[in-house]
């Protein structure tokens, strides 16, 4: 194993070596999902933090500076986010697109540490419409979980991309607002209101008792933000306390907004 | 970062004494080299995800080094490098244990590096240089002598053909045996040190044109 080549070539050659450009393993690293990337981006409860890899949106949240974020990301994921200048492009159309009611734009998800059940809590939130709000009661009815009501609040709380992920549809029971983990219940109006639901009135028909509009057309009822519901004029309006009262009134629940699973816990 | 060469070069004992010399080098190079990866390996086999950051800090300057040597151009080395430990990743996420303990990591990766850069190369041609003469690159007794001397020899690689310059990059500037260097591009180890030799002949050819001809006489005046 031998090669005829003089010291001064041998020596040249090996001179050749070079470090890797100094972001290489960093961007590596993001690439394949052990560390994160975030920028700053604005919305509607002011500027957010959004954390991102190669295999989707890992974080969204409203901490006030950098460090306090790449603290809380570290601890919950264990993994280092690094400050950017910005999202990429199309990462940034697709977010500003989602916020803005279009739901038939795949926004990829990390959501790596969290258990089958949360998963299946935010998917069935991202069903919800922009501009209605579902009970707690009626995600875990539609996961097939209809006791697991205090879960399901407990999995929006933990839910790490809010807005992506609308936990800000999902409202009490009872049929009040409620918490919410990006920055408190007044932020969870503001993005309601912004998406054209109306907290106020939604707050005064749930003191009222009311849970569910018919129709006495077409003897179907809706939740209150239910697109159909909304198109039902004030004349043929009817007010129901609960989904019981409904089918003893002679209607059927509504196939876009499934109201049935909302009140059997509700 | 320091460059470290994970082996050192096999001939250095030659100038002395080379059966002796290699015998005990080859023990020395089995114990340099055998532990960095090994400890790597069987991390990799136990905790991807904990020891993957490990085996990028400690291939990424080896294989950037080969990247940007045999494809020319830096940027794309940087991409290639990236290109290549992701694929690294996607493959030793589905392999089982025993197949990650069973791996060599440098011709591994190195083979994973070559063919992403081959599949590069289709649609984006890497260029391949003329070994001529180019004036700019008459060496310089200033500090910047060194600078000036390792491109006028990385332009002199990248006169090579593709095989050999890919060869002769493996050997002598990442220092992999010949063993290695044939297992990871597919051919024979025979073919290999060919292409090595030929490769060495033709940059000592091309570094002699660009030196040029003695002083004072120009390539015409030379007397038959």
């Amino acid at each position: 194993m031998t090669d005829l080549i003089d010291p001064t070539t041998e020596a040249a050659l090996a001179g050749l070596r070079e470090p890797a450009p100094p972001g290489l393993a960093h961007r590596t690293l993001v690439a394949v999902g052990l560390a994160d990337d975030f920028a700053v981006i604005d919305s509607p409860v002011g500027p957010l933090r959004v954390a991102w890899n190669g295999r989707g949106v890992s974080e969204v949240a409203g901490a006030t500076d950098d460090a306090t974020f790449q603290a809380r990301f570290h601890a919950r994921t264990g993994r280092v986010a690094r400050r950017v200048d910005a999202l990429p492009a199309d990462l940034a159309r697709k977010i500003e697109r989602r916020l803005a009611g279009d739901r038939h734009n795949r926004i990829d998800l990390d959501l790596r540490g969290s258990t089958a059940f949360e998963q299946a809590v935010w998917m069935k939130a991202l069903e919800i419409p922009r501009g209605e709000v579902r009970p707690y009661g009626w995600i875990a009815a539609e996961i097939g979980r209809p006791k697991a009501v205090r879960a399901v609040g407990t999995a929006l709380g933990h839910n790490p991309v809010p807005l992506i992920v609308p936990c800000h549809r999902v409202v009490r029971s009872d049929g009040m607002i409620g918490q919410y983990s990006l920055g408190g219940p007044e932020n969870k109006r503001t993005i309601l209101t912004e998406e054209g639901a109306d907290p106020d009135e939604l707050e005064s028909l749930a003191r009222a008792g009311v849970r569910f509009f018919g129709s006495d057309t077409t003897h179907i009822y809706c939740m209150p933000t239910c697109r159909d519901a909304r198109r039902v004029t004030e004349r043929h309006l009817v007010h129901f306390p609960s989904s019981r009262a409904a089918a003893a009134a002679g209607y059927r629940p509504c196939l876009h907004c499934r109201p049935a699973g909302a009140s059997a816990v509700a | 970062m320091p460059y470290a060469p994970a082996r050192p070069s096999a001939f250095r004992g030659r100038r002395n004494d080379p059966r002796a010399e290699r015998v005990e080098s080859d023990v020395m190079v089995e114990l340099a080299t055998a532990d960095p990866d090994a400890r790597l390996i069987a991390g990799l086999a136990e905790d991807l995800d904990g020891t993957f950051e490990a085996l990028v800090r400690a291939h990424q300057d080896r294989l950037f080094t080969i990247a940007w040597r045999t494809g020319g151009d830096r940027h794309d080395a940087e991409e290639l490098v990236q290109d290549c430990f992701v694929r690294a990743y996607l493959a030793l996420a589905a392999y089982p244990p025993a197949r990650i303990r069973d791996l060599r990591l440098r011709g591994w990766l190195t083979t994973i590096l070559l063919n992403a850069g081959r599949n590069r190369a289709r649609v984006k041609r890497v260029p391949t240089a003329e070994l001529v003469f180019d004036p700019g690159a008459e060496p310089a007794a200033d500090p910047l002598a060194r600078r000036d001397e390792r491109e006028t020899w990385a332009r002199l690689l990248a006169g090579l053909s593709p095989a050999q310059r890919t060869a002769v990059v493996l050997r002598h500037v990442d220092g992999m045996s010949y063993a290695e260097i044939a297992a990871a591009v597919g051919r024979p180890e025979g073919t290999v040190k060919a292409h090595v030799h030929r490769g060495l002949a033709a940059l000592r050819t091309a570094l002699l044109a660009s030196e040029g001809p003695p002083e004072g006489l120009r390539a015409e005046e030379i007397p038959a």
